[in-house]
């Protein structure tokens, strides 16, 4: 099984990329011959396998709550494309509610 | 056929911001009143390379809150990424725990008009928030972000759908908040944005009184997302509960979970409607899967044991412990546990006082004005010693309740304890039986009529002569004193 | 002998004698930039003022004969996907990060900087380390200094060039495929990737954050050990940096390791490896054999085909969440023309991405997305498992595990560009060693006839890079691969 170019466009619109028409096509192609690569561990009986998540079986890393400074607001807004009065500026968002 | 019975059902998720120092993931300071993107590091500011460490304290008070609900703590809880696209998520993505969270099963007791009912408690999760979007105030066609609330650590409640009105929907979450504020889990300011609410409503479609019979059916479940205050919780439930019935009553066949699904709404408290924000078709794909720049949290026994071990009280206890201990009325006691410093300097008044009531009165009415008028706490304002020593005189009969308020206020406004004040204003009652007799004879002279109808058995007659002997004597006659001398004179 | 012939131990050697000033060794680093480079390619970013600021203030400290760092003079190169706050760009070979300035040094830019070693500039590499040619990079293409016809491999291409071109004894790449490794093999040098957690990701910009693993390139195993030496231990912003000592790895390094035990797997040796290369690997097995080591055959089934379809599933998944934060918003590039917010992302992204990196987010998308994760993003958590468990049941058994870096020496540039799965399989015999987080090492074992370097892969436990080190140097002594240069270092030395 391959990626439909429908397919392509979701994912394309779920990871933010814009992709031309043209383009739409070639990547369809070139991920369908990864896809189907991949498909290969399909083969592999897995039954009862414990997903390995974390290579190395360390946990409980905890830091103090203690403050430490941090950037500057002038810092912090150095390398953005497009800030003014303290603030990161974006094209008007309509609320749609996505913010959890 | 009569209409079936429509029966509300409500579960809530609920944010609250844990009282801690630092953020979830970084060491900036948690701070509500500092400048747009002063609180930032590059770790709350996404950027490049940099790495989320766990904030330990968030994570204890975490599961303080999971304990106090009733929670099991699962011997292993790990993080997640939810993802999705919006300016005020510099990562786009927010750090959670999606599928093996640090609390699982609990409930809380909610008392409302008497009653006590259960909420049943799914799941407590800790998450990072998001920072602040707002629209330009110039009138460009701008939006503008500030990240000092990013990463700021969340925790989420979230309940099974037990809820079955507006007035338990509210009442749930100050039970809530008043829980989480006890357990010093959280501060809950909601004026700072430190408590929100997102109740998901459904009526369950009964066809019978009880709502039996047959497979449960529901209305299409609508979430509302962002609630920030307990009357907008009650209002904005009220309302869409007063919506689903019209729109099942307008379509019974198609207004279903099963055909509609699952919307989003949002609130708008200056109209009192909600409105669509998004429905099934749009829902997001948030590709959740294990953070793999944080390690799990595999919680010692000992360690858990060690946290249960030093709970601060709940309301539920404390509420126990007044009604046994003091036998405080219900109204009594949900005033005075509203709040846990009210609540331990009430308690530590009731344990110094003689008569419990007299003293519980005065916290609610002098005491409570005060707290009231200076927005501080009442172990701010008075000395438990001092609230009990005025409790004991007036139930003593040593001054009048009268003067209460006077007192209240001179312990506010000089320091000096109670006795002095009593002292040095001269405001003890006399119970001087020689000075009263002559006090009363003149008041029996002087009010031949009132003091003829007591003679004659006229009980309310002796109230005027009370207070003609009060107002005589400064307001200092006990008069209890004087109504004994009155009996004896009048009708010996 | 040259200034630049010298491996970095010798030089640290003679700056601490004074016999060498850091001024000199950094002109002559800055020298054969300028010399070599516009060939080579391997640097998109230095600054020579800077470079001779801090030579001049490290040579004052030695000459006062204060401490000074494991480092002192040394010139390092560091690749352009950690994190530098003076000066230095960080781009990540990506549009997207263009002219953008870290506020923050990566952890081993601050060890760096602590051993008093004197960064010479960023290397070249595959857009956010995702390739294996450094052909995807918005600067253009690295060149292999052995024949600037053929790629040096990837992704940390610009520091393996740089090295094996001689314009640096050391330099600092990441490997979450095989990114040190195959470069190291491809060009001629020593590449190690150390156990995952073993050198803090602190300011390492992420590509997959369960794989990726920051280790040197040197020309010799004891300048490998040198320099990770002088990154190695434990950091507290790093969750996953283990809290373990870090050994004295050149104390320790001439000791050989014997009884050695060596697994010789047979999926490294199969249909598609190269005759010639397989010959050289099979000759340096073979010296090995000599010196008294046990060869075993072992299996691992699960450590080549499958572990590289496992990697395309876990590495674009982590890739496609860490890559999200690129959108225009907070930093780097933004599309100029947007109709709304959606539509500036869109485009930002498109316009400031190449397209491996295209390729690889809707990959990883399409892997955790609603319906197909459980089939390949769960999937290939449990491969990777089977992979580890390969790896272990053969540590059993043996010391180390040997066998080919790379099927094939150095390939023509472009060869592999427009068929991604021919250039995913370039990481056919890597890949296996970040899946099961253990450390590896390409040490040189030899040239084709057509004078391409062949590198020799040994893949030891997780953290036993003492041991993977010492078995390194027991061949290096009885070869003399190091000493060679290539000929464009000759034209003009």
């Amino acid at each position: 099984m391959g990626l439909s170019k429908r397919e392509v466009l979701h994912v394309a619109h779920l990871g933010r990329i814009h992709l031309a028409d043209d383009e739409v096509e070639k990547f369809a192609d070139q991920l369908s011959t990864i896809v189907d690569y991949v498909n290969q561990l399909s083969e592999l009986d897995t039954e009862g396998v414990e997903p390995l998540a974390h290579a190395l079986p360390i946990h409980n890393v905890l830091r103090p709550d203690e403050p430490r400074p941090g950037l500057s607001t002038d810092q912090a807004l150095g390398g953005a494309p497009d800030a003014a009065d303290g603030f990161f500026r974006v094209p008007r968002v309509i609320d749609d509610g996505s913010s959890a | 056929m009569s209409a079936p019975d429509l029966i509300t059902t409500i579960g809530m998720e609920v944010h609250l911001h844990l009282a801690t120092r630092t953020k979830m993931f970084c060491p900036c300071e948690v701070r509500y009143d500092a400048p747009p993107n002063s609180c930032v590091c590059p770790v709350c500011l996404g950027m490049p390379g940099v790495l989320p460490v766990m904030n330990g304290r968030a994570v204890e008070l975490a599961v303080r809150m999971a304990i106090g609900l009733g929670c099991t703590i699962p011997a292993f809880a790990k993080w997640d990424r939810k993802h999705y696209y919006y300016p005020d998520l510099p990562k786009n993505y927010q750090i959670s725990e999606y599928d093996e969270p640090l609390g699982l099963g609990g409930h809380l007791d909610v008392e409302l008009d008497g009653e006590t009912f259960r909420v049943g408690i799914t799941r407590v999760h800790l998450e990072e928030d998001a920072g602040k979007l707002m629209h330009a105030e110039d009138g460009s066609n701008v939006s503008v972000v500030d990240l000092n609330r990013t990463g700021t650590p969340l925790l989420e409640v979230v309940s099974e759908p037990d809820i079955q009105s507006a007035a338990q929907a509210r009442a749930y979450g100050e039970a809530l908040r008043q829980l989480a504020v006890y357990l010093g889990v959280g501060h809950c300011n909601m004026q700072l944005g430190q408590m929100r609410f997102e109740p998901n409503i459904s009526l369950k479609i009964g066809d019978g009184p009880d709502g039996s019979g047959g497979q449960p059916r529901y209305t299409p479940i609508t979430e509302i997302k962002n609630l920030n205050s307990f009357r907008s919780v009650e209002r904005a439930c009220a309302f869409e509960i007063a919506r689903h019935r019209d729109e099942f009553a307008a379509d019974p066949a198609g207004y279903t979970l099963e055909n509609q699904g699952k919307s989003t709404r949002g609130w708008n408290d200056d109209r009192g409607v909600s409105f669509l924000m998004r429905s099934k078709e749009e829902a997001h794909d948030y590709r959740y899967f294990p953070e793999p720049d944080l390690v799990p949290f595999v919680p010692a026994p000992e360690w858990v044991d060690k946290i249960r071990a030093d709970m601060p009280e709940t309301p539920s206890q404390k509420r126990y412990k007044l009604v046994t201990t003091y036998r405080l009325s219900p109204y009594e006691v949900d005033v005075l546990v509203s709040d846990p410093d009210l609540s331990d300097f009430s308690e530590e008044v009731l344990r110094n006082a003689q008569d419990s009531s007299t003293a519980a009165g005065l916290i609610m009415t002098e005491g409570l004005r005060f707290v009231n008028e200076r927005d501080k706490p009442i172990s701010k304002l008075f000395k438990p010693g001092d609230v009990a020593a005025v409790s004991d005189m007036i139930f003593s009969g040593e001054i009048s309740r009268s003067v209460a308020p006077h007192v209240f206020v001179q312990l506010v406004e000089t320091g000096k304890s109670a006795a002095d004040i009593v002292r040095d204003e001269n405001l003890a009652q006399t119970s001087d039986e020689g000075e009263l007799e002559r006090v009363v004879d003149e008041v029996i002279r002087e009010n031949p009529g009132p003091a003829q109808d007591f003679a004659e058995g006229k009980d309310k007659a002796v109230g005027r002569l009370i207070g003609m002997a009060k107002q005589k004597t400064g307001g200092k006659a006990n008069p209890n004193v004087v109504r004994e001398i009155l009996i004896r004179k009048l009708r010996g | 002998m040259a200034i630049l012939d010298q491996t970095a131990c010798q030089m640290r050697d003679a700056l601490r004698r004074r016999d060498l000033t850091a001024a000199d060794a950094a002109e002559a680093s800055l020298a054969a930039i300028e010399r070599l480079d516009p060939t080579v390619a391997a640097f998109v970013a230095t600054d020579a003022c800077a470079v001779r600021r801090r030579a001049a203030e490290i040579d004052a400290r030695l000459d006062a004969g204060g401490p000074v760092g494991l480092l002192a003079g040394v010139p390092v190169a560091v690749k352009d996907n950690m994190c530098t706050a003076d000066g230095l760009p960080t781009s990540c070979g990506s549009r997207i990060l263009d002219g953008w300035r870290a506020p923050y040094n990566a952890h081993v830019v601050e060890r760096l900087l602590a051993a008093d070693a004197v960064i010479v500039g960023k290397t070249n590499m595959d857009e956010f380390a995702m390739g294996s040619s450094t052909e995807h990079s918005c600067f253009g293409p690295t060149h292999n200094p052995w024949d600037t016809a053929t790629v040096p491999g990837g992704s940390s291409g610009g520091s393996a060039a740089a090295v094996a071109a001689r314009m640096v004894p050391l330099a600092l790449g990441s490997d979450t495929g095989g990114s040190i490794r195959q470069p190291g093999s491809l060009c001629g040098v020593v590449g190690m990737k150390p156990t995952y957690g073993r050198v803090s990701r602190y300011g390492l910009v992420a590509f997959a954050s369960s794989l990726d693993q920051i280790g040197p390139l040197a020309r010799t195993v004891g300048d490998a050990a040198l320099l990770l030496q002088a990154v190695a231990g434990h950091d507290a912003r790093d969750s996953t940096s283990v809290n373990e000592p870090v050994p004295d790895y050149l104390a320790v390094l001439d000791e050989p390791v014997a009884p050695l035990r060596i697994g010789v797997p047979k999926e490294f040796f199969t249909e598609g490896l190269d005759p010639e290369v397989e010959r050289l690997v099979r000759e340096a097995i073979g010296v090995y054999e000599r010196l008294g080591a046990k060869l075993v055959e072992i299996d691992l089934p699960h450590a080549t085909d499958y572990a590289i379809a496992t990697y395309y599933i876990v590495a674009p998944s982590e890739a496609s969440s860490n890559l999200a934060r690129y959108d225009g918003v907070h930093y780097g590039y933004r599309a100029p023309e947007h109709a709304d917010m959606i539509d500036m992302y869109m485009r930002s992204r498109s316009e400031g991405f190449g397209d491996e990196v295209k390729r690889r987010i809707m990959l990883g998308t399409f892997a955790l997305s609603s319906g197909y994760y459980d089939a390949y993003y769960k999937k290939a958590l449990r491969v990777r498992r089977l992979v580890r468990r390969d790896f272990d049941e053969a540590f059993e058994k043996v010391d180390c595990i040997m066998g080919p870096t790379s099927a094939t020496p150095a390939f023509p540039l472009g060869e592999r560009l427009e068929n991604p799965l021919a250039m995913y399989l370039s990481d056919l015999f890597t890949v296996g060693a970040n899946m099961a987080a253990i450390a590896g090492i390409s040490i040189p074992c030899g040239f084709t006839g057509a004078g391409l370097p062949v590198g020799l892969q040994i893949l030891t436990g997780v953290f036993t890079e003492d041991r993977l080190l010492r078995i390194s140097r027991m061949y290096e002594r009885q070869t003399d691969w190091t000493s060679r240069r290539p000929a464009i270092c000759e034209a003009s030395a």
